[in-house]
């Protein structure tokens, strides 16, 4: 029986600032719609600097939070969170293991469930509750199909995508706070030497509230420029389809799908791109989508909300100059 | 230095989503009429290995799995600038069938016979089933360490030196041999290999090994596909009537300004 009236443990991220990340908030929601009355839903917050961010998990659907301040645990180090996390998880007999489907969580979840000997879905875009188990939906090829998956073993392991889970308001008193009693080890068989971040003023794409996308109708670098520019105006991040990042236009790190960043913000605005399948699917849960093309056929226009067809190379600047009067 | 490069056939990726055919009744997805390639993940790991060999020298091998592996497919890779492939092939070994758990068993079973090995780098997932776990496991199973989602590697004294790829920046691991790492789309495409090199690949070693060679067997699986349908993404658009698409991006500003949308 998996599921049932078990345990929801959810593997907490704390951005650089110190509060926890959206993400994380949304898992707590999606826990607590997913675990049954007897049930309790557990918050694992590991890190160096956590004091701000505890409370704030504790009021947002976690009935428990076990957290552990290590020097060692930041940045993350998948060695010492292992060591750390594999005997209280092993102790819990937990139903089900939430991280987000971020660069940590598809680093560490898949570790977890072969050190555990259980069933890890990731890239999850829902998770259900069935009549003896979970049910875990994703994208397979490429976003040209949705498998639901049921994990056979007792405990299951997901990653999840963004906008899965909804974030509850803050209810008080919220769950109470237990430190973990265990120590990172000393030594690992890696060690994470340096870390740069992007450079100031550039936005995480990931994290980004708009995204402003351009495809092969960019035609050049000269085009992104003007994208870059639209992002600044809307406090967002630049992203690409495959073509430009194949012909150097645009930096690999900016491709938006399934083979680069999977995205959903509030906002994707789709410049000069047709809309192939695996770049829908990195960016098919953002919130409202618009799409500029100048081919009416393109199939961008079929998963859009508003749209214009009309070439960017007139659209755009009419646009950008009367949102700047705007915002 | 002796590399093992992961390498799963696939059917391309890059195909029109119509050629994508979802089969509800058997939980399977047909590729019709798009050629099988290399994951690109896995070819960017190939490019990295060859890059090591340039650089340190040493020998690289070409590790798949699957039913009916397509020869041409790996002879190509190969010609990009490998040593040796080793096919591990049988007809049980469906890889619609076998989940992450009975691929990384069987992936690190061969492992164990091609040692010694000093790295094993494969895609950060493969583009069919999206999932990203047979590396990780395969590491765990062979109980070596492993970095995920690098865009460059060093080999420096005995240990790797891996660039990852993060959401906000990037960071440098260093990191024991042996090592597995995966590799993300940031290292850079795999070189085309010239005519003459595809043909000279046909010289290089082959190997093909079934379940007679491996020791183990399939485990049984930690999941299963309940069911398979098209993606569900369409939405109503309202497109932006005007007279000029100038007047079309003004018109489109107000509405998303109306809407509050932005």
């Amino acid at each position: 029986m998996a599921g049932g009236g078990r345990e929801i443990i959810v593997l907490a991220e704390v951005g650089e600032g110190g509060d926890p990340t959206v993400l994380t908030l949304e898992l707590l929601g999606l826990a607590r719609g997913l675990v049954s009355e007897q049930g309790m839903v557990t918050a694992v917050v590991l890190g160096s600097h956590l004091e701000g961010a505890l409370d704030e998990i504790a009021s947002r659907g976690a009935d428990r939070v076990i957290y552990l301040e290590h020097p060692s645990l930041a940045p993350y180090n998948p060695e010492a969170w292992q060591a750390v996390l594999e005997p209280y998880l092993e102790e819990q007999g937990a139903g089900l293991i939430l991280a987000g489907h971020t660069c940590l969580g598809q680093d560490l979840l898949p570790r977890l469930a072969f050190s555990l000997e259980a069933g890890v879905v990731t890239d999850c875009v829902g998770i259900r509750a069935g009549e003896d188990s979970f049910l875990f939906t994703k994208p397979v090829y490429g976003g040209n199909a949705l498998a639901t998956m049921r994990v056979t073993t007792p405990l299951a392991l997901a990653t999840v995508r963004s906008r899965v889970g909804e974030v509850l308001p803050p209810s008080s008193p919220g769950g109470e706070l237990v430190p973990l009693p265990a120590d990172p080890p000393a030594v690992t068989r890696m060690v994470v030497r340096e870390r740069r971040s992007l450079e100031a003023g550039e936005c995480p794409l990931e994290e980004a509230r708009v995204v402003v996308s351009g495809g092969r109708g960019m035609g050049g670098r000269e085009g992104f420029e003007m994208l870059r520019e639209l992002a600044r105006l809307l406090g967002g991040a630049v992203g690409a389809s495959r073509p430009p990042v194949d012909s150097g236009w645009a930096p690999a790190t900016c491709q938006v799908g399934i083979t680069g960043k999977v995205v959903a913000p509030e906002l994707y605005i789709a410049v000069a791109i047709s809309g192939s399948s695996q770049h829908l699917s990195g960016m098919c849960d953002s919130g409202k989508v618009v799409a500029i093309n100048k081919d009416p056929e393109a199939y961008i226009f079929k998963v859009s909300d508003y749209g214009v067809v009309g070439d960017w190379k007139e659209v755009l600047p009419a646009f950008i100059s009367r949102l700047r009067e705007l915002v | 230095m002796h590399i093992v490069v992961l390498a799963k056939v696939v059917p391309d990726p890059e195909g029109p989503p119509s050629s994508y055919e979802v089969n509800p009744a058997d939980k399977r997805v047909v590729a019709r009429g798009l050629p099988p390639v290399i994951n690109p993940f896995d070819e960017n790991a190939l490019e990295l290995a060859i890059r090591v060999k340039e650089r340190i020298g040493g020998s690289v091998t070409l590790l798949s799995l699957g039913r009916n592996l397509s020869r041409a497919v790996i002879l190509k890779a190969m010609a990009a600038g490998a040593d040796a492939s080793v096919l591990l092939e049988d007809e049980a070994w469906d890889q619609a069938l076998l989940d992450s758990r009975a691929t990384a068993t069987l992936l690190a079973a061969a492992l164990r016979k091609l040692e010694p090995f000093d790295l094993v780098l494969c895609g950060r997932q493969a583009s069919d089933t999206n999932a990203g776990v047979v590396g990780l496991g395969v590491a765990r199973l062979l109980g070596i360490p492993a970095v995920t989602l690098a865009r460059s590697l060093e080999v420096e004294g005995g240990r790797v030196v891996v660039e990852r790829v993060l959401s906000d920046g990037c960071e440098v691991v260093e990191c024991d041999l042996p090592a597995l790492v995966t590799v993300s789309g940031e290292a850079g495409e795999l070189r085309y290999p010239s005519l003459q090199a595809i043909r000279a690949a046909r010289e290089l070693p082959q190997r093909v090994l079934g379940p007679k060679e491996l020791e183990g067997d399939v485990p049984p699986p930690w999941m299963e596909t309940v069911c398979l349908e098209p993606p569900r993404r369409e939405r109503r658009c309202r497109l932006v009537e005007a007279d000029s698409p100038a007047e079309a991006g003004e018109k489109l500003a107000l509405l998303l300004w109306e809407e509050g949308v932005i």
